[in-house]
């Protein structure tokens, strides 16, 4: 173990860290954002838009990350779409993640009892208000646990980014690993930045997850 | 028009077929993975359920490591780390069936846990009551109600890893994306759009392969919900 090599490496590391932080946080919120809006196409059951977004769905749920990407950076640009290596991370990533989220949206907003909404409707609140400030805010708190496992998710699949020659923590590390042989540094250094990376993101979601908790069932 | 996108290339020689065999590769590797997370996990699973603190904070590291650290740093971990820290020299087949397993037992203990610890607790009293032993209370009247919550779980666990083998490329194994890409190259010159069409076929594959697995497991967990 070389204490030197560990120091010269930081600030390699900390540029890629901040490259896989940029790409991973943009990607999940662009996910978000296809998640909440395929969320609602499903629950609302809107026409045609509805089948389009199950058939998204199936898609990118039964297909890995990395062939998304490849067909995304490398097969695209043979039809005359050509993306930089970033905004096919962004991209690739949010369309992954925006299945996950669909999903994730769909069923917490299925899960509301129809109680809640009966009592809403004979409290005389309209379409617009049962569905502002009854079902969405129980939706939401049954949807906490699984986007949380979706970002965590999503800031993992990071990793794959590197084969799309995208410069982030694993093709640092990779690289460094190939120039010099110190794998064992490099590899730590690896484990720490993602620990760094994941570690506050998992330990905020289960404090999350208790706090939703209590305000669904005072428990 | 279909032969401008690359499409073509899959009909030269055994094109189609070299994909094929590169997509039998992944599914072996996460078949074995699987077979070896489902028998681990249920056996770590009810051990994890006796509440043991020793055992349940090893196993809350565990689980937390698995959460966190992306399969392709394992992986990494485990191919050049492995090699580099002991001097073994793993395959990387073997070394992405150990990573895989590594991540699939988590998963599935942590699943068994949760649905046997989720049996009320007048289960165990009642087979208590009715004298049974520990091993039989666990055998006839435990694990038949925890399946049907396991089963669909432990289907859907196949299509994640079956998903998760495109990364074993990354450590030198020929599968369907390897392969894809050694078409497109042998094809550079006589097919340029090849990349569109394989990669778009390696895209269906993977697909084909796992969506009637997950449509199985949605099945399943609906037909057994209560």
């Amino acid at each position: 173990m070389e204490t030197e090599a560990i120091r010269e490496y930081i600030p390699l590391y900390t540029q890629a860290f901040i490259l896989t932080l940029k790409t991973g946080w943009l990607g999940i919120l662009l996910s978000a954002i296809i998640g909440i809006s395929g969320g609602f196409v499903l629950y609302f059951k809107l026409p045609v838009l509805s089948s389009l977004v199950k058939m998204y769905v199936e898609l990118f749920r039964n297909t890995p990350l990395l062939v998304q990407l490849f067909f995304i950076y490398f097969g695209l640009p043979k039809i005359g779409i050509a993306l930089s290596a970033f905004v096919c991370g962004v991209l690739g990533l949010g369309l992954l993640g925006g299945a996950y989220m669909t999903e994730s949206i769909r069923s917490g907003l299925e899960a509301v009892p129809d109680s809640q909404k009966e009592g809403a409707v004979s409290l005389g609140l309209d379409r617009r208000q049962l569905f502002i400030y009854v079902v969405l805010p129980q939706a939401f708190a049954i949807s906490i646990p699984s986007i949380v496992a979706n970002v965590i998710f999503l800031l993992k699949e990071t990793s794959v980014f590197s084969a799309i020659s995208l410069m982030d923590l694993m093709f640092q590390a990779k690289d460094l690993i190939g120039l010099y042989y110190k794998t064992a540094e490099c590899l730590i250094l690896l484990v720490v930045f993602y620990i760094i990376m994941l570690l506050p993101v998992s330990a905020l979601g289960r404090y999350f997850e208790k706090k939703l908790r209590f305000g669904m069932y005072g428990d | 028009m279909f032969g401008s996108l690359g499409f073509d290339v899959l009909f030269k020689g055994t094109n189609m077929a070299r994909l094929l065999g590169g997509l039998g590769i992944a599914l072996k590797i996460s078949l074995i993975s699987v077979a070896i997370s489902i028998a681990a996990g249920i056996v770590i699973g009810i051990l994890i359920s006796l509440k043991n603190p020793v055992m349940d904070g090893v196993f809350k590291v565990y689980l937390e490591i698995v959460r966190i650290m992306p399969q392709m740093v394992l992986l990494f971990i485990v191919y050049f780390g492995a090699a580099k820290a002991m001097g073994l020299n793993l395959s990387p087949e073997l070394s992405s069936i150990i990573v895989f397993s590594f991540w699939g037992i988590a998963e599935m203990s942590d699943l068994v846990r949760g649905a046997v610890t989720s049996i009320p607790a007048i289960q165990y009293e009642s087979s208590a009551a009715l004298g049974f032993n520990r091993w039989q209370t666990y055998a006839y009247v435990i694990i038949p109600q925890t399946a049907r919550r396991i089963i669909p779980m432990s289907i859907n666990l196949i299509t994640r890893m079956i998903k998760t083998t495109s990364l074993v490329m990354m450590i030198g194994i020929v599968e369907v994306l390897k392969v894809g890409q050694q078409i497109i190259e042998a094809n550079r010159k006589s097919s340029p759009n090849a990349a569109f069409g394989i990669f778009a076929t390696v895209f269906v594959l993977y697909f084909l392969a796992c969506y009637p697995i997950s449509c199985l497991s949605k099945y399943l967990e609906k037909k057994w919900e209560n």
